[in-house]
């Protein structure tokens, strides 16, 4: 699958004589380590939700959010490097605002998406700029309905129904293949992505992990917002009884 | 401009002016109190369009605020800070927002109520007011407003003064809303009318034993 780049990895302005640029695709190893985040677009809404590998016990919970709210319609979820990760909210912030102010109506979706893509492209293109280690999954809900969309550190964006980044990707991928998405609200998106998450966690390599979602949906009045309490722990209580069910098999 | 405020629960009354057009009073359907986030509210009086302006940059703050998204929200008290920083800081510039800023709200049981004007002027009180409110309301006011008004009390103190108000102010027009701020929330009435009475005796021959009449 990868190889090794040798002279031709130095430089993000570099290609390799397959045509691939490898600073892009390491950049993209970076996401590949992280902790899984998982997206999925329900028929009232979006839910995020994060695997926030805990690295120290020392560490507060509910403390570096990997959630941010871009607009009061939307949010993003970040993986991979977080300090890039942060750069990339902030500029979607005042893009978001930006449009807002220039137009009057808040930013749609499709167009906050492309504005994110055009920003991480622009840092894949200039050899004094390194590429964003991170990839985002946005949520956000406009006129045209609730819609999800990935950026990845290359610059693509696609729209997505559901997906997912980082260490569980593949797992969660297929997870979200079974679920019936059109016919499954908001409430019960929440506990399908607890499951997810916690499915896909691996105890033995990673030990401690905290759960972290948000949503946009009718029922939090197209506002994005942290999933409500109750709900979390109910989805986290489903989540582990579903692990146990399947251990018990 | 009378705008009239009252620390109970934090009554409101707005102005009894429209907005002017020069000298003619055109429009006299236009809001200028507004909630601000969850806690305050903001009435204003002076010119409309840059109480429009204010209103973009309070939105904005209160975006910022919530985008944070931590359980915290920007009180009354941070809110006009907020405006008397403005508000100052454009008076310095020579380039002024030409409103009297009137702001209260409630947030963890606190009251507040504050003004400030075009000119930077800041203070907090039980009562305040803007503009010919100052002058003919708030002596009423400094006699009959305590501690222990009840939102129907101070809502009748409120309509006393606005009378006044409607009798001596030449451009006030019969039009007020009242606001309640609780810990809740923020509600704001419909407009409506005061009863007046134009049966005085003086009304009806305004001339008699006035110097060079007949």
């Amino acid at each position: 699958m990868s190889s090794i780049g040798t002279g031709y990895d130095l430089s993000v302005t570099t290609f390799s004589p397959d045509g691939r640029v490898f600073q892009i695709e390491y950049a993209a190893k970076a996401v590949d380590n992280s902790g899984t985040v998982v997206g999925i677009k329900c028929k009232d809404g979006v839910v995020l939700g994060v695997e926030k590998l805990i690295a120290s016990k020392m560490m507060l919970p509910g403390s570096n959010r990997r959630i941010h709210a871009v607009h009061r319609h939307s949010g993003m979820a970040v993986a991979g490097l977080a300090a890039d990760g942060r750069q990339i909210v902030a500029r979607a912030k005042s893009e978001a605002t930006n449009y807002e102010s220039v137009y009057g109506e808040p930013i749609p979706v499709k167009e906050l998406a492309d504005r994110v893509a055009s920003y991480v492209h622009l840092c894949t293109l200039y050899w004094w700029l390194r590429p964003f280690g991170c990839g985002v999954i946005l949520g956000g809900y406009d006129r045209d309905g609730p819609q999800l969309y990935m950026v990845e550190p290359s610059g693509v964006s696609h729209r997505y129904f559901g997906t997912s980044i980082g260490k569980g990707r593949q797992a969660a991928k297929t997870e979200i293949e079974k679920l019936k998405l059109s016919e499954m609200t908001c409430r019960q998106g929440v506990i399908e992505v607890a499951k997810i998450i916690y499915g896909v966690h691996d105890e033995a390599k990673d030990k401690a992990f905290e759960l972290e979602m948000s949503w946009v949906c009718d029922e939090s009045n197209r506002q994005h917002q942290k999933v409500p309490d109750d709900l979390l722990e109910e989805a986290k209580a489903a989540a582990k009884a579903a692990l146990e069910e399947m251990d018990a098999d | 401009m009378a705008f009239l405020w009252l620390l109970i629960w934090e009554v409101r009354s707005p102005s009894l002016h429209p907005c002017s057009y020069g000298s003619t009073l055109r429009y006299k359907g236009v809001e200028r109190m507004k909630p601000v986030g969850k806690h305050s509210l903001i009435g204003a009086s002076g010119e409309l369009s840059d109480f429009q302006e204010i209103l973009r940059y309070l939105d904005e703050l209160m975006l910022y605020d919530n985008l944070w998204d931590n359980g915290n929200s920007l009180g009354p008290k941070e809110v006009h800070n907020y405006l008397t920083r403005v508000m100052y800081n454009r008076r310095n510039q020579f380039n002024p927002l030409w409103n009297s800023l009137v702001l209260g709200g409630v947030k963890n049981g606190q009251k507040y109520l504050g003004t400030v004007n075009m000119i930077g002027v800041h203070y907090e009180d039980n009562h305040v007011a803007t503009g010919f409110g100052n002058h003919l309301a708030r002596p009423i006011l400094r006699d009959e407003w305590h501690e222990n008004l009840s939102f129907e009390d101070g809502v009748k103190l409120l309509e006393k003064c606005m009378r006044v108000l409607l009798y001596r102010d030449r451009s006030a027009v019969n039009k007020l809303q009242a606001t309640n701020i609780t810990e809740e929330g923020v509600t704001i009435s419909q407009p409506y009318a005061l009863k007046t009475s134009w049966n005085l005796a003086a009304f009806k021959n305004p001339t008699v034993g006035a110097e060079g009449s007949w």
